[in-house]
């Protein structure tokens, strides 16, 4: 019983912590507003650079290098927004672990919105040549989950290494790009609308990846706190 | 006597053992790999090391953060960086042997005026490229960062995670893919060389080899690094 009370008490403070990341996104609209925007004037930008005829791999490619900005951009807020005495206020309340968890789900939730946002706007202004739109929104959350979990704990190494703002980038792109890859590849076929057998290996691949860097940022992050 | 062998017996057989894969790597006589591969394959002996032994490295320097998370003893953070450093340097050479055999054996495939034939995009190659990004990430994460003690945590941190993402990475991602390097989908004349017992007498005497240079390099690097540190604390 007592284990059983013990994880249900896990289980609200992770609602409670989600809650709270979203009660603060909301009361200071400035950063979602900020992060919006970004995504806006970079598919905006890029959109008018390719300009309208541009063949559906380079429209891959280039959604994804969008989507890669975007998100390390908006996952560095996750812990630079707050002073070293909240941090620790919120260390010694929740732990260590849940704290990691709940940031990793709410930067999952925050950035599939975004993608499928971006993805919403770079069909608007460049086309659409998607053959199979399930499977590619499909690729398009994985690739955000993805992200979101690799970048929640750069976020929280490069806010504690001093917060330098290009830090998080320097430490974010060469863990990236693996998974990059494999996100291209796995869209390419989404986009070609090929046969959906071949994109098994490659979600089961980027799943584990995805599994891996959350339980290493659980795993790991408690150490980055320790004085 | 018996002291001296003890403490040196490692570097004294690195020596002879890379001395003898210089030698007989290049004078054996081979099994014909055909076309250019007739002779260029002998760099299997010089450039395939220069990989074990990077991963080699990389993995002690793994396996000292993690120690040094769990401990927090000063030196293993010393090993881990300098094992990390010395494993950069194995990479690139690993690296530039590489490009070079590359460019040599598939001179006639590519056009020789496109300077793109120096970079042929082989997943094993570009995954490499992510490897020292990640260990170049991580020395600038250490100069970005002032105070010694959380310099050390958080970049151990940074090592453990940046090197998982490795494990998938270069072991999975290239046979998925494809290309120049055996274990691809495409066929490539290096793959007899695992059955030939002419290649194994020369290659895994010259891996051996180069690890022990290795771990020879890594040792000075740490015991200087250990007493740069300790006349600085005395002045």
């Amino acid at each position: 019983m007592k284990v059983n009370r013990q994880s249900t008490n896990v289980l609200r403070v992770f609602i409670q912590l989600l809650k709270r990341e979203a009660f603060l996104e909301w009361e200071q609209k400035y950063t979602l507003s900020g992060i919006l925007f970004y995504a806006f004037c970079m598919v905006f930008i890029i959109s008018l650079s390719l300009s309208r005829s541009v063949n559906p791999a380079i429209w891959n490619g280039v959604f994804w290098i969008i989507l890669m900005f975007a998100a390390v951009n908006s996952a560095a807020k996750s812990f630079l927004s707050e002073s070293q005495g909240q941090r620790y206020y919120l260390y010694q309340l929740v732990g260590p672990g849940v704290l990691i968890l709940a940031r990793i789900f709410y930067n999952a939730l925050l950035l599939t919105i975004l993608g499928l946002v971006i993805l919403g706007l770079y069909a608007l202004f460049s086309g659409f040549p998607v053959e199979s739109p399930g499977w590619y929104a499909l690729c398009v959350v994985v690739g955000s989950v993805g992200f979101a979990s690799i970048l929640t704990l750069i976020s929280g190494i490069s806010a504690l290494a001093g917060g330098k703002p290009a830090l998080m980038a320097i430490l974010g792109f060469p863990i990236l790009v693996p998974f990059l890859n494999v996100l291209i590849r796995m869209s390419k076929i989404a986009l070609d609308g090929l046969d959906k057998s071949l994109i098994q290996p490659d979600l089961i691949f980027s799943s584990g990846m995805i599994l891996l860097s959350i339980t290493l940022s659980y795993l790991l992050f408690p150490y980055l706190w320790r004085e | 006597m018996l002291a001296f062998f003890k403490n040196n017996g490692y570097k004294i057989l690195g020596v002879v053992l890379i001395g003898y894969a210089l030698i007989a790597g290049l004078l054996k006589s081979l099994p014909d790999m055909g076309g250019n591969m007739a002779q260029t394959s002998r760099n299997v002996f010089y450039h395939v090391p220069m990989w074990f032994t990077m991963y080699l490295l990389m993995g002690i320097s793994v396996v000292y953060s993690i120690l040094f998370l769990l401990k927090g003893k000063d030196r293993f953070d010393v090993v881990a960086r300098e094992s990390a450093r010395t494993g950069m340097v194995f990479g690139l050479f690993g690296l530039s042997t590489g490009i070079i055999w590359s460019r040599v054996t598939w001179r006639e495939l590519i056009p020789s005026d496109s300077f793109a034939a120096w970079w042929s995009w082989d997943p094993k190659q570009t995954m490499v490229v992510v490897a020292l990004m990640i260990y170049a990430a991580y020395f600038i994460l250490r100069a970005g960062i002032e105070e010694s003690s959380s310099r050390a945590r958080i970049s151990a941190v940074y090592n453990i995670f940046a090197a998982a993402s490795l494990i998938p990475l270069t072991l999975i991602l290239p046979r998925m893919l494809g290309g120049l390097h055996p274990g691809g989908d495409d066929g490539n004349p290096l793959e007899n060389i695992r059955l030939s017992n002419e290649f194994r007498v020369v290659f895994y005497p010259s891996v051996l080899g180069f690890m022990l240079l290795s771990i020879w390099i890594l040792e000075l690097r740490v015991r200087f690094t250990l007493y740069q540190q300790k006349f600085e604390d005395v002045e």
